[in-house]
């Protein structure tokens, strides 16, 4: 891939990522950031690819241990923050009894 | 697969995950953006089965399946089991330093595909692919013994003040000059060995960038350590030409850099003041101001009378609430006074718990209607008309200390200022400081009445004694 096409695609995406977390309620900091941190988990692609490549043990031995990290990583990342946003789901019933008991 | 097709598939991943950042920055849209995260990372993982990426000097790659095919599955099942069952099973109050550990891994994992691609190129790689090599190393190593050494302190491994030793900053600076200066010489002599000594002097510095921060700055820490991983795998997309992972790692990188200040900006603290306050900061007189001093202790009784004739009451929970387990308790009490005619809410403080929105995660995790939770900037104007202020085993976060004394390691954090109640009564175990170890003046103050005891122990009787009133 030349140089040009990766900066392009690394100055946008920074820009995209400044975008669309501009603006985040101090609630959702936690599972904002747990959430991010399981994408990073996609390293798991890399520690694929490069256990694909190895050629002797060592290579091998290492490129295991970084699937393993990195699956943890990922996996382990998306379900801890979904649990925490589980506890997020809207209580309408709830606030419509509290209101309707005020009234 | 042919390689178009692969490299669209890793687009679409790269689509999902700016979906999922997008979602996870709104309350209603959080959880879906999540799974269209999961959702992108597993369908981007799935791709790498069906199409080989080719090796250095290679016009295409071999045949699938992919070399050490059953070695590979076998990793990511072993990955699996100790994952799932750590994410699902943790206990919400030690879920900050979960993700700490998860990021740390995520940081490892990242330095030893570099690693294994950088042996693996040998004296092929370019020059622009070594500086990419070393930085991944570098960055990968410090996320890694940085988040293990942040883990430890809030699992309480540890100490959770910040650790400063004579010359500390001179050892630092050290450690930082070695790692600029083997990166260099593992760009100019290309070798296992300086590659190998850089990844160690890494984890060290690492270890010793962390140490001086002070346990209630480690989330801003985890945020900063998160953006760095980020950008190590961004940087290893680099060498493995992988557009996914330049997608993927700058995308966590620029938010998470954006995160850490918001963080830091929520918290009322630099990020310069968080990472090197330890050393700027003039030795703190902690403990010499107050050892005997008399405090107002009173029963349970005592403050179910006070609750049951308050207007208006705020709850100001703490981690300690959480570590009794005691969220399902004040529902019950908050309840039963709302039933009474009293006004009730609570006062959240961004970093109540041990990270920002924590608190909110672990009360509603006991049906505490959202609409209860007051924000900090919605209920500090309040707290002149409360009758009383309730704090469970919170303490940092109403320290009016944070105000009035300069140079104390929480000074500018803004709190509740519960200090303005008409009445403040504090549920605690010990006279303990808190996290941030900073005695609490309004511990003593005159309209302050402590209930010593395990909280939930004591919102139990505070319960019962006010039912019988």
């Amino acid at each position: 891939m030349d140089a040009i096409a990766i900066i392009s695609i690394f100055v946008l995406a920074v820009f995209v990522g400044f975008e669309v977390v501009s603006k985040v309620s101090s609630t959702l900091h936690t599972p904002l950031m747990s959430g991010a941190n399981a994408i990073h988990g996609v390293i798991l692609v890399g520690a694929i690819i490069v256990a694909d490549h190895s050629e002797n043990n060592l290579e091998l031995g290492l490129s295991l241990a970084a699937i393993v990290l990195a699956t943890i990583n990922m996996v382990g990342g998306f379900v801890v923050t979904d649990r925490m946003l589980e506890m997020f789901k809207t209580k309408k019933t709830d606030a419509n009894q509290k209101n309707g008991g005020a009234e | 697969m042919n390689s178009t097709l692969y490299s669209l598939v890793g687009l679409a991943a790269g689509v999902a995950f700016i979906l999922a950042l997008k979602g996870l920055s709104h309350p209603k849209t959080a959880r879906r953006g999540n799974l269209i995260g999961a959702f992108g990372a597993t369908v981007a993982t799935l791709s790498v089965f069906l199409y080989v990426t080719p090796s250095k000097g290679e016009e295409v790659g071999h045949s699938l399946p992919l070399h050490n095919f059953w070695w590979i599955i076998g990793a990511i099942l072993l990955g699996l089991i100790i994952g799932v069952p750590a994410a699902r099973k943790v206990e919400m109050t030690q879920m900050p330093q979960l993700v700490a550990l998860f990021n740390g891994v995520g940081g490892g994992a990242a330095a030893l595909v570099a690693i294994v691609e950088y042996l693996n190129l040998g004296d092929t790689a370019t020059t622009a692919e070594v500086i990419f090599t070393v930085f991944t190393v570098v960055v990968g190593c410090v996320s890694f013994s940085g988040s293990i050494i942040t883990f430890m302190k809030l699992q309480e491994l540890m100490t959770t003040r910040p650790v400063v030793f004579p010359g500390g900053r001179f050892v630092i600076a050290g450690t930082l000059v070695a790692v600029l200066g083997v990166s260099v010489w593992v760009v100019v002599a290309l070798g296992t060995t300086p590659l190998l000594v850089l990844a160690l002097l890494s984890l060290l510095f690492g270890v010793l960038f962390v140490l001086p921060v002070g346990g209630a700055d480690v989330p801003i820490v985890i945020s900063l350590l998160n953006a760095f991983t980020g950008l190590t795998v961004a940087a290893s997309g680099y060498v493995l030409s992988s557009t996914l992972l330049i997608i993927a790692g700058t995308l966590v990188g620029a938010s998470g850099t954006i995160l850490t200040r918001l963080m830091a900006e929520a918290m009322g603290r630099s990020l310069f003041g968080t990472l090197f306050g330890a050393f700027t900061a003039k030795p703190q007189a902690v403990s010499d101001s107050a050892e005997e001093r008399p405090v107002r202790s009173g029963s349970a009784d005592d403050v179910a009378i006070l609750l049951n004739y308050a207007r208006r009451v705020v709850i100001v929970p703490g981690f300690g609430l959480a570590v009794a387990q005691a969220q399902h308790t004040v529902r019950e009490l908050a309840d039963l006074m709302i039933s009474k005619g009293i006004d009730v809410a609570y006062g959240i403080h961004p970093v109540a718990g041990r990270m920002p929105g924590h608190m909110n995660v672990l009360l509603a995790e006991a049906n505490v209607p959202y609409d209860q939770l007051a924000e900090m900037d919605e209920v500090n104007p309040t707290f002149g008309q409360t009758d009383v202020a309730i704090v469970i085993g919170a303490n940092d976060v109403v320290n009016p200390a944070a105000q009035t004394t300069p140079g104390c390691p929480i000074y500018g954090m803004p709190i509740l200022e519960v200090n303005h109640a008409a009445n403040i009564i504090f549920l605690k175990r010990s006279m303990r400081p808190g996290f941030a170890g900073i005695e609490n003046e309004l511990l003593y103050d005159p309209k302050t009445m402590l209930l010593f005891g395990d909280a939930k122990a004591s919102l139990t009787k505070v319960v019962s004694a006010l039912k019988a009133l």
